[in-house]
């Protein structure tokens, strides 16, 4: 339990870091299709409600399992739709900055 | 079947890298459709190991849930691009529901023994996640306009909201203490829903991008929480990913308005004086007719043109790009120039004139273009203000002295479009209006730059 927490800690740490590093680069031009893809990455919350809403091992937890499932789902969807929609939209003026 | 066990483990594993590449590849626009696409197959992967647990009895609520959840989610992707602020805060409502939710669970699934590090992260994880879900409606609501957008300040504001915050941190100590008080919880996600809605109260709608790019860090670091209560890396890392991420923009925008990242974080933004609403008498400005506009551009070599708010508000991006087409056909060199918080979220304006189809290499940020508005002709100013606003440089009294601008004033001739003269958003005079270089056009953004466009294209004599 101990060994587990700690090295949960140093996992958060070098995420945290990794997050920083590359974020940083992110051009200022991309900044709301940034924020729209992480919070479909962040969605990803939807394998904790899955696992609650499956093991179903009280009603209470199964239903809020479910819900939890359906907000983090259309976060998903909605998310990686709308960012493509928008890098899509990105065009460069032509040949010469390709 | 540990076949199965391995296989989640792996794929979980694979997710992670795909989740960490695919925000590499969004930090330049020639590589970050790739970015969506490894988000997509990371995100595939992690749920199709998930559906394979075998903890897993009852897969008739999985399915409904993610059948539901993709049919809410098909309609909020395909929003109109100007709703994109209003669709971001919802989804960081979503976000932190799921995360409060399976939290909760969580807690009435393993009390009253939970160890006190596990309770202190649940804790963590439903005051997080339940402030992010009504402070994130209420931004919604009033980005929306469904709530009214601007700032609400009462005495004491900042003492309610600080004796909320503590009663919250104070009732996950007695949790972490004593796990088998079961019947404190429920204040536990209460208050900090009351305290998400006080939080936003104040905030007026020029303080948007700040609010929302700190809301989306609280998700983040909500689901990371969340993340140590399952012990589940994956999510530990997806969390921190998308905590760092909002606390990056929270801090360039804090920067962008000059406000320290103390004042962010307590909420103290949006507290604008709106007192220094100038009360000296009228000075006198030029203004010009779309005609006369028409003929300025024509003899430019170098226009740079300044979205703000106003543009989205009157939906002009369209007709903006018509006008740099209209230049740009006579050998004129357009520009955009982007403050950091043009807009209601970071990067709203390069989203708006993408759309129209301005290419991107067209669009640059406040550092790239500063140095060149010394030889810019004419700056267009399109429903931008403070941003423009010459006092921050000068006068020490100004609320928003120190905030860095787009240095338009540097400009030959400064055009700017506008309803009228009318204070901005803050409430605070431009001397920008007053400048014998500068211009104004007095008209509804779409319909002035609409008739700029006509006179360009049919006068030919310019």
């Amino acid at each position: 339990m101990k060994l587990d927490l700690m090295s949960s800690l140093y996992v958060f740490m070098l995420a945290a870091f990794i997050g920083f590093e590359v974020i940083r680069r992110v051009s200022p031009l991309l900044h709301t299709p940034l924020m729209s893809l992480t919070n479909a990455l962040d969605a990803i919350a939807v394998v904790g409600a899955i696992i609650l809403a499956g093991e179903h091992k009280t009603n209470f937890a199964a239903i809020l399992g479910t819900i939890a499932i359906v907000a983090a789902t259309s976060n998903i969807v909605g998310g990686f739709i709308i960012t493509d929609r928008m890098l899509k939209m990105f065009k460069s003026s032509g040949p010469k900055s390709s | 079947m540990i076949v199965n066990e391995t296989f989640i483990e792996i794929s979980y594993f694979i997710a992670t890298i795909l989740f960490i590449l695919s925000l590499k590849w969004l930090s330049s626009p020639t590589t970050a459709r790739h970015g969506v696409w490894a988000g997509e197959l990371g995100m595939a992967l992690a749920i199709a190991g998930t559906l394979l647990y075998r903890g897993i009895v009852d897969y008739k609520l999985v399915v409904i849930g993610l059948v539901l959840g993709a049919i809410i989610g098909v309609p909020l992707g395909k929003v109109a691009m100007t709703a994109v602020p209003q669709r971001t805060a919802l989804s960081h409502a979503f976000g932190a529901l799921c995360v409060t939710l399976v939290g909760t669970s969580e807690f009435y699934l393993r009390a009253p023994n939970i160890p006190p590090f596990m309770m202190a992260v649940l804790s963590m994880e439903v005051i997080l996640g339940s402030l992010t879900f009504t402070g994130s409606l209420m931004a919604a609501g009033k980005l929306q306009e469904v709530l009214p957008q601007r700032p609400m300040v009462y005495k004491g504001q900042n003492f309610v909201n600080l004796a909320l915050f503590a009663s919250a941190v104070a009732i996950a100590v007695i949790l972490v203490l004593h796990p088998e008080q079961v019947k404190l919880f429920p204040a536990l996600i209460f208050i900090p829903l009351v305290f998400g809605v006080m939080l936003i109260i104040p905030i007026g709608g020029a303080d948007m991008p700040t609010v929302i790019s700190l809301l989306n860090s609280y998700a983040g670091l909500s689901a990371a929480a969340m993340g140590f209560v399952l012990n589940s890396k994956l999510l530990i890392i997806a969390g921190a990913l998308d905590g760092s991420s909002g606390f990056i923009l929270s801090v360039i925008m804090s920067k962008a308005m000059n406000r320290s990242f103390s004042n962010v974080l307590f909420g103290g933004f949006g507290q604008i004086q709106t007192a220094t609403a100038g009360g000296e008498e009228a000075k006198p400005v030029r203004s010009a007719t779309a005609e006369e506009a028409a003929a300025i551009l024509a003899a430019a070599n170098k226009v740079v043109v300044v979205p703000g708010y106003g543009m989205a508000v009157a939906q002009a991006q369209h007709k903006v790009r018509e006008l740099c087409d209209a230049l740009g056909k006579r050998g004129i060199d357009v520009k955009f120039g982007i403050h950091p918080v043009a807009g209601r979220m970071p990067g709203h304006m390069n989203v708006l004139l993408a759309e129209a189809d301005i290419p991107y290499d067209k669009l640059l940020s406040m550092d790239e273009i500063n140095g060149d508005f010394a030889q810019t002709d004419v700056a267009l100013v399109i429903g931008a203000n403070d941003v423009t606003n010459p006092a921050a440089r000068t006068e020490a009294s100004s609320p928003i002295y120190g905030m860095p601008i787009l240095d338009v004033d540097k400009a030959r001739t400064v055009m700017v479009i506008k309803r009228s003269m009318a204070a901005g958003f803050a409430g605070i005079d431009n001397p920008l209006y007053y400048l014998d270089r500068t211009l104004m056009l007095f008209g509804d953004a779409k319909g002035f730059v609409g008739n700029i466009v006509r006179e360009l294209s049919g006068g030919g004599h310019g």
